[in-house]
């Protein structure tokens, strides 16, 4: 992992020329999902697979295979709520907490 | 022994001025081509072997504003990045500038200014705040008309600075002008002879 | 051989451009750099050389394409003066912090306001702390020569900086004069072809260039940036030594001109050196006093020590700026040397002139006055004014 070559304690001889990183998508490395205060809780039930609240998540945390939404990924999911707010069908409901 | 005594006084003059950088200044308007003249004397002076210098100096750049541009021309290497303020030569392409501008200002006594003009020398004098060196007038007006057909004075002005300047051979000029002229007009060679006859006229006037 | 021809300084930097024949170069015209994207344009319509030229629509634009295609893996490089650098503001620091090997072919221009088209160092100066590598030249010949080793220093594995070469607005970039000219193939092969070992549109390898930066490694990046500097220093005597072995024309961080037994010193940058030369000439042969000059030609990075051993046995120093800071005080290299010698110790009386600005010209007999003063601060040790003023109006 990239945190594992440089961080917060690396000394300034380490860092990259600047800053460069030399592989993609090290963002899925740093799990945002530590931040969260509240967490939306999914109900598969009452989904009807609209799809309106993947493209408003801000950190990509809902995926979507074959045109149907899976689980939160709760590793990147900060718990922002703006899924749950923009859900017509009340398939989305935030609880206190992680 | 006078013969002697002068040769030797021809070869003193021809070391100091061997060693010595002419410096000459140029005034126009915009537009009439006195910065490509002064550039255009750069070209040649460098084509027979000389060090020079061919700038102009920019104020609000606008067509018929007056303008000023600047030669050094030397057998060594020039190195000073400054205006010409104590000319040994000044050329006024525009003789509508005696009147607003004091073009012999600083010039040196023992140089020149050559002035673009149909009028005498006699008659101009009274605009050269009492300069007392040397003046030429040069009819490049007609001499541009009767050559050319057209009124470009910044040609034979150019000749006749080389003239009166002496800053290379007649001939030296004439070719290396031909060449240069052959090459800008490429495409238009029957302008050729007419932009000749302009600086052989001129060298002619200006002599 | 060398090929003797006579140019103006936009046409020489434009001739090392076309021998460089680089991959990329956005610009956006201004005076007096306009001849330069002017010259390569025609260039490229000729066929002469294969260059991407991209019309941007400000200064802004330019440098931020310079940077993309730089990241991206070209040999990039632009044009501009003044405030076409003030526009470029921002993208100067991405550039040095993003370590790209850009050269910007600077021709220096005073900086609004009151607006003015002419030479000085306002533009360059205001910008020393922006990262990049700055070469100040002469004449035209000096810009070329700088020209022609930008690159190489620029795109060295110890530095990835970029560089600024600088000339003097007019003075050098519109006045012709004799220049010796490397040929092509030794041109092509003193600056050699890029070959970046990161780049953004390697296949082989994915990168982000210029990721945001917490507090936590800003610090480290910018100690990162600082040493690509320090090794600047190594890396310009390198290149100008190999030069000095294609060309026989010799460069350093400054020139010492009659330094060799000088008690009295100019510290100067850019074209008036060439006046001030003349002037040294002139006091030597007439009064045989001790004169000598140095012109900085790298002020970034900084030649601090060397500077103060060069001046270390002079007894009076002018320093010349040809930009204000608005201190109060001194201009951007009179402080500068200033610090070098305080730190040297040295007991040199030290005097900061202001010249220049705007245009405004200084000559020989400028230089004699300014001697002449040195030499009064060495006998009295009495400095009437820190700073003074060349050429300006005064009731």
């Amino acid at each position: 992992m990239i945190q594992d070559r440089i961080n917060e304690r690396s000394p300034w001889q380490d860092i990259t020329e600047g800053n460069k990183i030399y592989e993609p998508a090290t963002s899925r490395e740093f799990c945002t999902g530590e931040w969260r205060t509240a967490t939306p809780v999914f109900d598969k039930e009452k989904c009807k697979q609209c799809l309106l609240c993947a493209p408003v998540c801000p950190d990509c945390s809902i995926p979507v295979v074959n045109s149907e939404r899976q689980e939160f990924d709760y590793d990147h999911c900060k718990g922002c709520g703006i899924c749950a707010k923009v859900c017509p069908f009340g398939a989305i409901t935030m609880k206190e907490g992680k | 022994m006078q013969v002697s005594c002068e040769l030797a006084l021809i070869g003193k003059d021809l070391v100091k001025k061997m060693n010595k950088t002419v410096e000459i200044r140029w005034h126009g308007r915009g537009g009439q081509g006195a910065k490509t003249a002064a550039l255009l004397l750069a070209d040649v002076a460098f084509k027979t072997g000389k060090y020079v210098q061919g700038f102009p100096e920019y104020g609000p750049e606008r067509m018929g504003a007056p303008i000023t541009a600047y030669n050094r021309i030397s057998d060594q290497p020039i190195t000073v990045h400054s205006n010409i303020y104590e000319p040994d030569y000044v050329v006024v392409v525009d003789e509508s500038l005696l009147e607003s501008i004091d073009v012999t200002k600083g010039l040196k006594p023992d140089g020149a200014v050559i002035i673009n003009s149909e009028r005498t020398k006699e008659e101009l004098r009274e605009f050269l705040h009492g300069y007392q060196g040397e003046v030429y007038t040069v009819n490049a007006k007609q001499i541009s008309l009767r050559a050319l057909g057209k009124n470009y004075p910044n040609s034979p002005m150019l000749a006749a600075a080389v003239a009166v300047s002496n800053v290379m051979e007649r001939n030296d000029f004439l070719k290396e002008m031909r060449a240069s002229f052959q090459h800008k007009f490429a495409k238009k060679p029957e302008v050729i002879d007419g932009n000749m006859l302009a600086l052989e006229l001129a060298f002619e006037e200006a002599c | 051989m060398a090929i003797r021809e006579r140019l103006s300084g936009n046409e020489a930097v434009a001739y090392a451009i076309k021998q460089i024949n680089p991959d990329v170069m956005p610009a956006f015209p201004i005076t007096p750099s306009t001849e330069i994207p002017q010259y390569v344009a025609t260039y490229i319509a000729n066929g002469e050389i294969d260059t991407e030229f991209i019309h941007v629509e400000s200064e802004h634009s330019a440098m931020s394409a310079t940077i993309g295609a730089s990241a991206a893996g070209a040999r990039a490089l632009t044009a501009t003066s003044s405030c076409g650098m003030a526009l470029m503001w921002e993208e100067l620091y991405v550039a040095a912090s993003d370590r790209l090997p850009i050269v910007l072919a600077l021709v220096n221009r005073a900086l609004t306001g009151p607006i003015n088209i002419n030479a000085d160092h306002s533009d360059s100066m205001g910008a020393r702390d922006t990262g990049w590598i700055q070469i100040y030249a002469e004449s035209n010949q000096e810009v070329y020569d700088n020209f022609l080793q930008a690159f190489p220093i620029a795109e060295h594995k110890d530095v990835k900086l970029p560089v600024m070469i600088c000339q003097d607005g007019f003075i050098t970039s519109h006045g012709v004069e004799n220049i010796l000219l490397v040929e092509d193939e030794l041109a092509k092969e003193f600056v050699g072809e890029y070959e970046p070992e990161h780049y953004l549109l390697n296949p082989r390898e994915t990168m982000a260039v210029g990721p945001y930066a917490v507090s936590n490694y800003y610090m480290e990046t910018k100690r990162a940036q600082r040493e690509a500097m320090i090794n600047a220093k190594k890396v310009i005597l390198e290149m100008a030594e190999k030069f000095e072995k294609m060309t026989g024309r010799k460069y350093g961080f400054f020139e010492e001109y009659r330094m060799e037994d000088a008690e009295y010193a100019i510290v100067i940058i850019g074209s008036a050196a060439g006046t001030c030369k003349a002037a040294i000439e002139k006091i030597r042969q007439e009064t045989g006093k001790k004169v000598g000059l140095i012109k900085i030609r790298v002020f970034r990075p900084f030649p601090e020590e060397e500077l103060a051993e060069a001046l270390s046995k002079v007894k009076a120093v002018a320093i010349m700026d040809r930009s204000e800071m608005f201190s109060a005080t001194s201009g951007p290299l009179g402080a500068e040397v200033r610090a070098a010698l305080f730190q040297a110790k040295s007991q040199a009386e030290v005097v900061n002139y202001f010249y220049g600005l705007g245009g405004r010209d200084i000559t020989v007999d400028d230089f004699e006055e300014i001697y002449n003063n040195l030499e009064e601060m060495a006998q009295t040790h009495v400095v009437k004014d820190m700073y003074k003023y060349i050429g300006l109006r005064e009731r």
